[in-house]
């Protein structure tokens, strides 16, 4: 449904085969714990409240639960355009321009060396452009997502091999702006 | 412009061939592993180096390694590891290592298949881009499995001498295996060069 920005096999593999394992490790990890009644977003957000020795498998599986949850929600077929309203007037106010914050965007997102994402987030009310490491969410920071972006190697391989600025560049077909523009609503 | 004679300088080895590889890992992958990934850290660090920092154009990637961070290093580090990585394997010669590597390798993990198990299984379990390696410690010689993250390399600890290195950054594996990274590297011991590892001991 996304093609040709993001394949239908890449789509299929992420989401039954990556995403699952993340959840997957995740239960495994918190099986039988207290910790299994924290919701996903719960649990990164305060991964010191976690045992030492399953913290660093909370902080990888539930991250990558946590992040890959979200990023569905943020891609559509319908998607693209330009956000609209009240975010899309705190973008230009904080970025300058829609094109300015899609080029700082993309930097972050071509930037980030290794595994990770891009992230468009709110924090302490305002917007800031950010990436994490691996699958590290930015919840775990105290910073909501309302946009992320995996740049990981297995979410554009099939399709892009190395060209990771096309995949970015294509990304922006499928933004699903209404979803984050209610996201930030919520955020700020 | 001046035309410089460079000492040395920062580099990665020749293509190796296409087919060298097989059955474990395609020709596709090879073609873009070298020369999109690899060579693109080369091209990465000399457009740096020209623009920015003409004193690494003197520097190995060694230098580069243990006096760089950041971006330099990230370069370097990826130039220097994958040059091992492409060394590290053959689909020609032996199925296993012989002589002082083969006794060393039972010293240190109780067999060969033991040994296998411990280092693919860290392949498989490498959380995001990194690398395995079998290294030797200096002081003591014994062989030690390590890991490093995203470019980093073992040489950055005095102590540590690489043997073999097997690439678990998803680029390496994703055209032939998808996300299947345990059966990676369980296929990537028929290609491992056990010469080169054990030209490699101390």
């Amino acid at each position: 449904a996304l093609d040709p920005h993001i394949d239908k096999e890449t789509m299929t593999i992420h989401h039954t085969k990556h995403h699952n394992t993340y959840v997957t490790n995740l239960n495994k990890a918190i099986e039988g714990s207290a910790l299994a009644e924290k919701s996903v977003d719960e649990l990164v957000a305060d991964l010191n409240a976690v045992p030492e020795d399953i913290r660093t498998a909370v902080r990888n599986n539930g991250g990558g639960h946590a992040n890959h949850s979200l990023f569905w929600t943020l891609l559509s077929p319908n998607g693209g355009g330009e956000p609209t309203g009240e975010l899309a007037e705190e973008i230009k106010s904080t970025f300058g321009s829609f094109d300015q914050f899609k080029e700082k965007f993309a930097a972050a997102a071509a930037g980030r060396f290794g595994s990770g994402w891009a992230w468009l987030v709110v924090n302490n009310g305002k917007l800031e452009i950010t990436s994490t490491p691996n699958q590290d969410s930015p919840l775990s920071e105290g910073k909501t997502p309302v946009l992320g972006l995996d740049v990981w190697e297995h979410a554009y391989y099939l399709n892009y091999q190395n060209r990771r600025p096309d995949y970015i560049s294509a990304f922006w077909n499928v933004v699903n702006w209404d979803e984050v523009a209610r996201l930030y609503s919520e955020a700020k | 412009m001046m035309k410089r004679t460079l000492v040395r300088c920062f580099s990665m080895i020749p293509q190796p061939p296409l087919d060298g590889f097989t059955p474990v890992l395609s020709e596709e992958t090879v073609s873009f592993h070298y020369t999109k990934h690899h060579t693109g850290y080369y091209n990465k660090l000399k457009a740096f180096a020209e623009t920015e920092r003409p004193d690494l154009l003197d520097k190995s990637n060694e230098d580069i390694i243990k006096t760089e961070t950041g971006f330099a290093f990230n370069q370097a580090a990826q130039l220097y590891n994958h040059d091992f990585y492409w060394n590290s394997m053959s689909n020609k010669g032996a199925d296993a290592p012989s002589g002082e590597l083969a006794a060393k390798i039972v010293v240190e993990f109780g067999s060969f298949e033991e040994f296998k198990k411990a280092f693919q299984g860290q392949v498989g379990a490498h959380f995001g881009s990194g690398w395995v390696w079998l290294v030797q410690e200096k002081d003591t010689k014994k062989l030690k499995i390590v890991q490093t993250h995203d470019a980093g390399c073992p040489i950055t600890d005095d102590n540590l001498h690489p043997i073999l290195t097997c690439d678990a950054w998803e680029h390496a594996f994703y055209i032939d295996y998808r996300n299947d990274k345990p059966k990676y590297a369980e296929n990537w011991w028929n290609i491992v060069n056990w010469e080169f590892a054990a030209s490699n001991l101390l």
